[in-house]
């Protein structure tokens, strides 16, 4: 069951990145994105992942595409203006070499040897919850002070009058 | 205190570098501004007015008249009011060198103290050299050869050193010519004062280079800086030889001290090791640096030219020192150059060949200066001579006196032109026998002592290189024949000299005629020093046969111990054969005088009428034979062209190529390699991704 | 559970991908979107190794990284905003001043 899922679901995050980057209104990008964040977040469920998967589609599919959407509308360029795009010299290269970099990742899979630990639910929420707040306590509160600077940056940075 | 001087033995040469350090001072920080102050508003002031002016204000020495100052100044600040530097100049210069002589007679006084087998004393100053089996320490030797080298370098360089400050006192860049000249003096010294074949050749390049500077003094005229610069390159081509020399008897030895090398000698030489040809080699070497030095034929060419110099620099230099340096070496090394018959010959034959050639260059020359130039290179064939036919103590002995009578004409011919406000052809003296009565005493000494008139210093060491020329086992009547009748022909032209200059109608530009004076005291004093040692220098030498006890060749004995083949060579002849001799060596002088009376007192159209019967010959003879001319065609022609072939090729071309080349390849580069800055954020990721998956594919392939 | 290699192997493809659009695109909306792919992509292996493994450490990074993914896109698009108002233009190659 578990691998036609796997593919299912797969194929949807791959279609809908392929569809992300090809794009030519970013909007149209934004929703795609928001498909390939679902897929994603599925493929966290079916590996058991349950919090990771609630996290990220409140965060990523919730919040941060919602923050990219409202600043497309803010930026309004209008169809006619928006950037030429064609796939020429050193992009056509990047592709390519991006091309190679999945080749080597299939390679590096393949070599892929670890022994299964305990198939615990290592995933659920009781069990990320006491991890987060025991040994990666500093981490946590690590980030929030980080996301407090985001939040100051990104007012800092786009206020119009200081 | 007596013996206790000998170990300030090194104050001899050290004072004189005390006085370049001082007068170079006062050159660099008094004297330099002036002239460089003088020469900029030189120019702004004179514009381009009068071009005699601009020379003189420039301080170039023409050979035309008022040049020295002497009449009516034309030009400003040429010597009108003399800075105080100047005094001080003239005071240290000679006063360092009369010092350096006072030391040098207590430390030969000391030395004669000793017993004759004990006169010898080495003072290491520090150990310079020393390279595993090999020391060559910087040290001193005296013993009775550099005695009397040392005694005629500080006495006849003093006395030329207090005749400059009189002849010189018109010169813009005076304290620079006392640098040079004490310079000189401390290398002369060094040379002379070594204790062995290094310290020897420090001062033998010394001497050649502050020959160069002294003849390039007026470096504003090219042909004394050319003079200057033909001097240096033909020195070097014999310093060439000389070097090899001293590797080869390193080689041979193991050691270049003197005292070592020549102890060495019997030892090897019966063991073998030392054989004739290798003797040979090395003697044919070091006299290849003698032939440089001291102008024999074929490197003598630079020696005539070298008279663009000032006047007192060819007395000192080409006269009575530096080119008596190249006889000195050949001296010192007696003990090598008795092991190799050929080179003796050698020796002999190219001094005889020399003396001879210049002399018939010397009758035609016009130029006061360069007559003696030519005799001088002629009476050093004589030294050489000399030495060749094992008679070395009359080869130093002829140095000594030729040292007392060349500087003498040649300071007296100073005194001419200073006189003559700068005219130096004899076709345009005359009669300045009223006008200048002690120049001209002077000069007649010396004259008559360089024609080995008997009874002055010239006759007695002349004489006895032709006794020993004739009897000595390494001589040959041949060579007897040869230096008599260089003789006579030097009696000719030097009376020659003598009558055309002195004697007769003044032939005189009137301009000049004006304004002739006798010299000042500072150079006249000298002169009659001169001329007294000119006269009595020679009584220490007196042979046997005129019933005199020559003290000369004993006090050089212990240094030419080897060479008393010469002495062994007077035993076997009757007196009555060396009298013989000597008269006729004398009558051969006379037939001189006398003809040179006749041509020029009694017939004076004579010489005209014969140079134009025979136009090609005196042509050849008058332009020295051509030999420079041929040299330029032969040698540096060819030197010239291949060294403008490897400048274009390889300098420009090759060196500078590379060095350009790397310039370009590395702008070339950076040109590149700042495209990769496109401010694209895009290709900056790119290149990340690049640099990723390179890395990450050499992980996985490792 | 299946073994992560295929995970992985789908990990790799989708950093590809978004590392794809961030070198080939002008619009710089688009090429912060396909850094939020390859945070996605890197999260994956993450969740994919960690729930092998049993590790609840492999689900912390992946919250750390998704964190660190929010605070940055926060901050990148006020600068895009920012740069928008003052050159009109989000075409990178437009906003390429410091070149040669």
């Amino acid at each position: 069951m578990e691998p036609i899922l796997f593919i299912l679901f797969g194929a949807i995050a791959v279609g809908g990145a392929i569809m992300v980057v090809t794009r030519k209104h970013p909007m149209a990008s934004a929703l795609y994105l928001i498909l390939t964040l679902f897929a994603v977040a599925a493929l966290f469920v079916l590996r058991q992942a349950h919090f990771l998967a609630a996290i990220q589609v409140i965060v990523y599919a919730g919040a941060v595409v919602v923050l990219f959407i409202f600043v497309i509308m803010l930026i309004n360029v209008p169809e006619n203006k928006l950037p030429m795009e064609r796939l020429t010299g050193l992009r056509l290269l990047g592709v390519v070499v991006a091309g190679l970099l999945i080749l080597e990742t299939a390679i590096l899979a393949r070599r892929f040897a670890m022994p299964a630990g305990p198939t615990a639910d290592a995933g659920s929420v009781q069990a990320v919850g006491r991890a987060l707040f025991t040994d990666y306590l500093l981490a946590f509160e690590i980030t929030s002070v980080l996301l407090l600077a985001a939040v100051i940056g990104a007012i800092a940075l786009a206020k119009r009058k200081i | 205190m007596v013996t206790g001087i000998l170990d300030y033995i090194w104050l001899v040469p050290a004072l004189p570098l005390l006085g370049v350090l001082l007068n170079g001072a006062i050159a660099l920080f008094c004297e330099r501004p002036l002239l460089l102050a003088e020469a900029a508003h030189g120019d702004g002031g004179h514009g381009h007015g009068d071009a005699h002016t601009v020379d003189k204000a420039h301080g170039t020495h023409s050979l035309g008249p008022s040049s020295l100052g002497t009449s009516a100044p034309v030009g400003e600040g040429h010597g009108a009011s003399p800075a105080p530097y100047r005094k001080l100049v003239a005071f240290i210069g000679p006063a360092v060198v009369g010092a350096a002589f006072v030391v040098s007679v207590l430390a030969v006084l000391a030395l004669a103290a000793r017993p004759a087998h004990d006169r010898f004393f080495v003072q290491v100053l520090f150990p310079w050299i020393q390279a595993g089996g090999f020391s060559a320490p910087a040290a001193l030797q005296l013993d009775p050869l550099s005695s009397v080298m040392i005694l005629v370098v500080t006495g006849v360089g003093f006395l030329i050193h207090v005749y400059s400050a009189g002849y010189m006192s018109h010169e813009k860049a005076f304290a620079r010519y006392f640098v040079y000249l004490n310079l000189f003096t401390f290398a002369m010294l060094t040379l002379v004062l070594g204790s062995n074949y290094l310290v020897m050749f420090v001062g033998w390049e010394g001497v050649g280079l502050c020959s160069y500077l002294l003849i390039g003094y007026w470096y504003e005229k090219k042909s004394a800086s050319d003079a200057g610069k033909k001097a240096f390159i033909v020195n070097r081509i014999g310093d060439f030889g000389f070097m090899l020399g001293v590797f080869l008897i390193f080689w041979t030895f193991g050691t270049v001290n003197y005292t070592e090398v020549f102890a060495k000698v019997p030892f090897l030489s019966s063991s073998g090791v030392l054989t004739t040809e290798i003797a040979t080699a090395i003697t044919l070497l070091l006299f290849i640096g003698a032939i440089g030095k001291s102008a024999q034929i074929p490197l003598y060419v630079w020696l005539p030219d070298a008279m663009e110099g000032p006047t007192p620099v060819s007395a000192l230099i080409h006269a009575a020192t530096m080119v008596t340096a190249g006889v000195y070496m050949v001296a010192r090394s007696n003990a090598l150059f008795l092991l190799s018959p050929v080179s003796m010959g050698v020796v002999a034959t190219v001094g005889a060949a020399t003396a001879i050639f210049s002399a018939t260059i010397g009758i035609t020359q016009n130029d006061i200066k360069r007559v003696l130039a030519y005799s001088t290179v002629s009476q050093l064939g004589y030294m050489f001579l000399a030495c060749g036919v094992g008679a070395f103590t009359a080869g130093i002995f002829h140095l000594m006196t030729h040292a007392f009578f060349k500087a003498l004409l040649f300071l007296g011919s100073g005194s001419v032109i200073h006189a003559l406000s700068g005219e130096q052809d004899m076709r345009k003296m005359g009669s300045l026998k009223k006008h200048l009565p002690i120049t001209f005493t002077t000069m007649f000494i010396a004259t008559l002592a360089i024609a080995g008139i008997p009874g002055l210093s010239g006759f007695f060491s002349k004489d006895e290189i032709l006794w020993k020329a004739f009897s000595s086992e390494h001589g040959h009547i041949a060579l007897w024949a040869v230096a008599a009748l260089a003789a006579g022909i030097t009696a000719f032209y030097m009376f020659r000299l003598v009558f055309l200059t002195f004697f007769g109608e003044s032939r005189m530009e009137p301009e000049v005629e004006k304004h002739v004076h006798e010299s000042p005291y500072s150079m006249t004093v000298p002169l009659m020093l001169l001329a007294v040692l000119s006269v009595v220098g020679g009584w220490i030498g007196i042979p046997e046969v005129l019933k005199g006890h020559n003290y000369f060749e004993e006090w050089l004995a212990p240094v030419f111990s080897h060479g008393a083949a010469g002495a062994h060579g007077a035993a076997h002849h009757p007196v009555a054969l060396e009298l013989g001799l000597m008269a006729g060596s004398v009558a051969v002088a006379l037939c001189g005088i006398g003809l040179a009376y006749y041509l020029y007192r009694v017939r004076t159209n004579k010489p005209k009428e014969i140079a134009e019967a025979v136009p090609g010959l005196y042509d050849v003879v008058l332009n020295k034979y051509y030999v420079d001319e041929i040299y330029d065609f032969l040698f540096v022609r060819r030197i010239v062209n291949g060294s403008i072939v490897l400048w274009q090729a390889f300098d420009v071309a090759f060196i500078d190529g590379i060095v350009n080349g790397i310039a370009s390849a590395v702008r070339g580069a950076g040109e590149g390699v700042r495209r990769l800055q496109t401010g694209v954020v895009g290709n900056y990721a790119f290149s990340l991704l690049l640099g990723a998956v390179l890395l990450v594919g050499y992980i996985l392939t490792r | 559970m299946m073994e992560p290699t295929a995970y992985l192997l789908l990990s790799g493809i989708l950093f590809g991908i978004g590392v794809a659009g961030v070198v080939a695109r002008k619009n710089a909306l688009i090429i912060l979107m396909s850094v939020e792919i390859m945070l996605n992509a890197v999260n994956v292996a993450f969740i994919a190794v960690g729930s092998h493994l049993g590790d609840p450490t492999g689900s912390i990074f992946a919250f750390m990284v998704m964190t660190v993914a929010a605070a940055e896109a926060a901050v990148g698009l006020a600068i895009l905003i920012a740069i928008f108002r003052l050159k009109e233009t989000i075409d990178i190659t437009e906003l390429s001043v410091l070149k040669w």
